[in-house]
């Protein structure tokens, strides 16, 4: 009885995780069209529902009542599996996302590893669909995207390794509660450029969304799939860019802490701060879409291994003397 | 203590099936799928044994790179027309008693390691570190940076030194390759681009060619 008390508690906070992390992603979508539209003096999606809110609700229906198809010469298994494992990656990553000092689902010692290890197997959902849709195009898209996210993952660690040295645990709170004088976008401000970057390769955005370059691969590694199917990848991408927006702001913008620790400032829960910290960082990733033009293939690996990784692997060579030198080193 | 045992047959069973799964299937990338449930699976065992780092670290460097990388290769060949032939055909089988005595001699010296082991004398002392006071990334940290620190530095020595070999092995100077060149594109300006003639009207323009 105790077993199966402990089993509904969980089970109900993470409902109450994951339903508000899909309502956003939904929220996000829009908000990506919009601001998209702005930035090409167009209105976006502007009809459905009090300024075109509803417009993701629309589409998921649409969606719902799409045809599934699947190719005959595909291989069905791993076919049907990519799209399921590309959205239960985007989401299982939220379990360690703190929302306040004790507003976590799983307050784990690695916190910050398991979110690099999810996000790292988020390109097997890629690879597989792109494999098993057994066509051109889509597996032109997966090796694109492979090559890809493996190669920004390497700057994304090493940055991540800049953080954790001036914090000294590998716990997201930790991270958080050792921003409480200093924000880590002020001392590591190169590394915060190029994470972001980063996590816009990573999340195939604009301008390295070359796994699904439109003018070159069709629809790139989604070419075959139709419905619901294209409609959880499409779900995953956004909850992953989501998950890229929160893990910014916790490694760099101080997560839930406010960003004056003064009287009104202090009564805003630390939940609402870092929704707007992670809105703000969206709404760059937005920007960004509309303003850059998409990297050719080679320039891209190029950023990723001859700029971001020496860039980085200096930084961390420059963190870590300093802390040493100025004996700042977080030793417990 | 239950839920313990039965997540701990249902992690082992899985890693097992797999890793045979490995090997009988018949399909190169489905094998490459299976090696990765392993992984997975191995290292939900390290976490259940509290080894949450080295569990985090198997899936990043395994599971998020190596694994990538093995399918990326896996997927370019042509693996479809020679699948199976090693294990079908009668005459080719010559190389079945070398992987049996090779496996033989790596059983062998799993047993010698793990039955010494497990009858190290002071094993109890050894393996109820404790837990609660130091997290497992603290200790690990503080071993192999201080007492193991040459081993590990010549470890990662050896690693550097395979790269750079397999580098050199497969880099070769081609010839009449076109190579484009970043800092003469971004540095393009519009007056060479670009060139604005008047064109009189019913004669044409001769471009340079």
């Amino acid at each position: 009885m105790e077993y199966v008390n402990i089993i509904f508690q969980e089970i109900y906070k993470i409902l109450f995780l994951l339903v508000p992390v899909l309502v956003s992603v939904a929220m996000i979508v829009w908000l990506d069209r919009r601001v998209w539209a702005f930035v090409q003096k167009r209105q976006g999606p502007n009809v459905v529902g009090p300024f075109g809110l509803l417009q993701s609700l629309a589409d998921a229906l649409k969606y719902i009542f799409k045809e599934i198809i699947i190719p005959a010469s595909s291989n069905k298994i791993i076919f049907i599996l990519a799209p399921i494992i590309t959205m239960t990656l985007a989401l299982i990553a939220w379990a360690v996302i703190p929302f306040g000092i004790d507003q976590v689902l799983a307050d784990i010692n690695v916190g910050i590893l398991y979110i690099f290890a999810v996000s790292s197997l988020g390109v097997y959902g890629i690879i597989m669909g792109g494999w098993a849709s057994n066509s051109k195009y889509p597996f032109l898209g997966a090796i694109r995207s492979a090559a890809q996210m493996v190669s920004y993952e390497v700057s994304i660690g090493i940055i991540i390794i800049n953080v954790l040295l001036c914090v000294g645990s590998l716990n997201l709170n930790d991270i958080v509660i050792a921003q409480k004088d200093m924000w880590f976008v002020i001392p590591l401000f190169p590394m915060f450029v190029i994470f972001f970057i980063s996590a816009l390769a990573e999340t195939n955005r604009p301008p390295f969304d070359l796994p699904e370059a439109e003018a070159e691969l069709v629809a790139g590694y989604q070419t075959e799939y139709s419905g619901m199917m294209y409609a959880m990848f499409w779900l995953g991408e956004y909850a992953n860019i989501l998950l890229m927006c929160a893990l910014g702001s916790i490694l760099f913008l101080g997560g839930w802490l406010s960003p004056i620790d003064l009287y009104p400032f202090n009564l805003i829960p630390g939940t609402i701060w870092l929704i707007f910290k992670i809105l703000f960082l969206f709404i760059l990733f937005a920007l960004v879409k509309a303003i850059v033009p998409r990297y050719r293939y080679d320039q891209l690996m190029r950023l990723g291994w001859k700029i971001f990784l020496p860039l980085s692997l200096t930084y961390v060579v420059l963190t870590a003397s300093y802390l040493f030198y100025f004996e700042l080193l977080p030793i417990n | 203590m239950i839920a313990h045992a039965i997540f701990f047959y249902v992690f082992s069973i899985i890693a097992v099936v797999s890793a045979i799964m490995v090997t009988v299937s018949k399909n190169t990338v489905h094998s490459v799928f299976f090696l990765i449930l392993d992984f997975i699976s191995i290292s939900c065992l390290f976490i259940m044994i509290g080894a949450e780092f080295l569990g985090m670290i198997m899936l990043i460097v395994y599971v998020g790179a190596v694994a990538v990388l093995f399918l990326f290769v896996v997927m370019m060949l042509n693996v479809a027309q020679q699948k199976n032939q090693w294990f079908v055909s009668e005459e080719n089988s010559g190389h079945i008693p070398v992987g049996l005595l090779i496996s033989a001699i790596i059983f062998f010296e799993l047993i010698i390691v793990i039955g010494g082991w497990k009858y190290k004398p002071d094993l109890f002392e050894t393996t109820n570190p404790i837990i609660n006071e130091i997290s497992n990334t603290h200790s690990l940290g503080q071993v192999l940076y201080t007492d193991y620190i040459h081993i590990f530095q010549i470890s990662g020595m050896i690693l550097l030194i395979a790269m750079i070999g397999a580098i050199v092995l497969t880099f070769r100077q081609r010839e009449g390759v076109k190579k484009q060149s970043y800092l003469k594109q971004i540095s393009r300006e519009r007056s060479e681009g670009v060139e604005v003639l008047e064109v009189a009207s019913n004669k044409g323009v001769k471009i340079d060619d």
